[in-house]
């Protein structure tokens, strides 16, 4: 697949949050303005990027050799985990705003099913590691695509006259799923009409 | 042997990784103000939110830098606005209102005594229940007993008896208002944990609907108010109400004669 078809299916066609349901819980969670969803989309996007690619190293260079496949979830969750660490420490010293309003769901990524999902689809798509590379950004991305339309959406939505028990999380959820439909629309033929294959 | 290169990538990836981090933590460290530090061991811990911050470590923060008032953390009380103040190297002054406050349920109301429009059987959600017709109880004003308070509380100090009241436990109580503000009627309310006597009802329909609908409810009479000027009570839109603020001689004369006995001694 040519880097372009990668990018456009991680973004839209596989978005990771509104087709495949993974990483759902900054995605509600931090979505209350853009400003913070715009960091947290940043952040997710280096980590995924960075541990797709320190991934595909550890088990093209380090377990294949050895025969230890089956190591692959936990040594990539101990890839996933150190960075986050690292990550939280350069954002705490370069901006500490930022810090606070990511809160808990900076070490959440941690955990974030998105981010071990990309590194393990790497691997079971058997990708090169520039392909690794860009499905881990484009995975990124698309998180940063989405997290960033919903805290656009509850940004408006907080002007909005609301029902009282639609107010904060049942408006926000409906509006997810609106919006999961919307992206249904983005198929694998577009990549095929667009002779990207 | 396999199991052995196993156990030996994992420790010297972990070992790798801890390594790096311990060395990146001391490169980055940040440097906490002290201040920031000293307070946050002394706050409630409950992260209610009642100060107006996110949680408590976020008032401490607030505080130390100026931006946010020694005294608006309700849980701790005023001897935590002392210790804070003692940190901080200010004096505050001693504000008048400095008796605890705890949640009442002001509503005595329940199947026996209360009718009821129709039968619920939604949602066990006080808010949801009130979206339609204002609740099931024919008083539109009193307890819905499904205990939305008791989802709110922080602390775990609400719960239900065995005769499905709502009763709060006022040891535990930290004053937060979450239940104050959750209770779609009102009816849970502040008050002076060392008051004597509070009156129990939440009704303003007139006297003579809201005997219909319930036996145990102020029915706005005015005896309390009218034969006992020293009680303390005020009759307003047909429901009396005490007033805490000082101690008052002839409540219990009041209590006695009330109608409906809503005048409750705690």
């Amino acid at each position: 697949m040519s880097y372009i078809a990668i990018l456009i299916t991680f973004i839209f066609i596989n978005n990771f949050i509104l087709v495949q349901f993974l990483g759902l819980c900054p995605f509600i969670g931090v979505s209350k303005n853009s400003e913070n969803a715009i960091g947290m989309g940043a952040s997710v996007t280096f980590v995924t990027t960075v541990a797709s690619v320190v991934t595909w190293a550890i088990y093209y260079y380090l377990l294949v050799p050895f025969n230890l496949q089956y190591l692959q979830t936990l040594s990539f969750i101990l890839v996933i985990a150190s960075l986050v660490q690292l990550l939280e420490m350069v954002i705490q010293k370069i901006s500490p705003p930022l810090y606070k309003a990511l809160g808990i769901f900076l070490p959440l990524i941690t955990t974030n099913c998105a981010v071990l999902g990309i590194a393990i689809i790497n691997i079971t798509s058997g990708y090169n590691v520039m392909e690794a590379f860009t499905a881990g950004l484009a995975a990124g991305l698309g998180f940063t695509l989405a997290i960033v339309l919903m805290s656009n959406i509850r940004e408006r939505l907080d002007l909005q006259p609301v029902r009282r028990s639609f107010q904060g999380m049942p408006i926000a959820f409906v509006s997810a799923g609106l919006m999961a439909l919307a992206f249904m629309a983005f198929d694998k033929s577009l990549i095929t009409n667009l002779h990207l294959v | 042997m396999n199991i052995v290169l196993a156990v030996l990538v994992i420790a010297v990836l972990g070992g790798l990784f801890g390594y790096g981090l311990s060395f990146a933590e001391k490169k980055l460290a940040v440097k906490k103000d002290p201040r920031v530090l000293a307070l946050e061991p002394i706050m409630p811990g409950a992260n209610c939110g009642v100060c107006g911050y996110a949680g408590c470590n976020a008032y401490a923060a607030a505080v130390a830098l100026g931006a946010a008032p020694i005294g608006l953390c309700s849980p701790g009380g005023s001897s935590l606005d002392a210790k804070m103040a003692e940190i901080m190297g200010q004096k505050i002054e001693a504000s008048g209102d400095t008796r605890r406050q705890v949640a009442h349920v002001m509503c005595r109301g329940n199947i026996e005594f209360t009718t009821k429009d129709y039968e619920y059987d939604g949602m066990l959600d006080c808010n949801a229940a009130s979206l339609l017709f204002a609740g099931d109880n024919s008083c539109k004003d009193g307890c819905l007993h499904l205990g939305s308070c008791i989802a709110v509380c922080p602390v775990d100090a609400i719960s239900k008896d065995e005769d499905g009241y709502i009763i709060v436990d006022e040891e535990t109580c930290i004053s937060c208002g979450k239940c104050v503000t959750i209770c779609p009627n009102g009816v849970m309310q502040m008050i002076y944990e060392d008051s004597e006597y509070v009156i129990e009802c939440n009704s303003h329909e007139p006297g003579g609907k809201i005997r219909k609908q319930c036996s145990v409810a102020c029915i706005g009479c005015m005896i309390c108010e009218r034969k006992f000027p020293e009680s303390g009570c005020k009759v307003e839109k047909f429901l009396s109400t005490f007033d805490q603020s000082v101690p008052h001689s002839q409540i219990a004369d009041a209590a006695e004669a009330c109608p409906t006995k809503c005048i409750i001694k705690r």
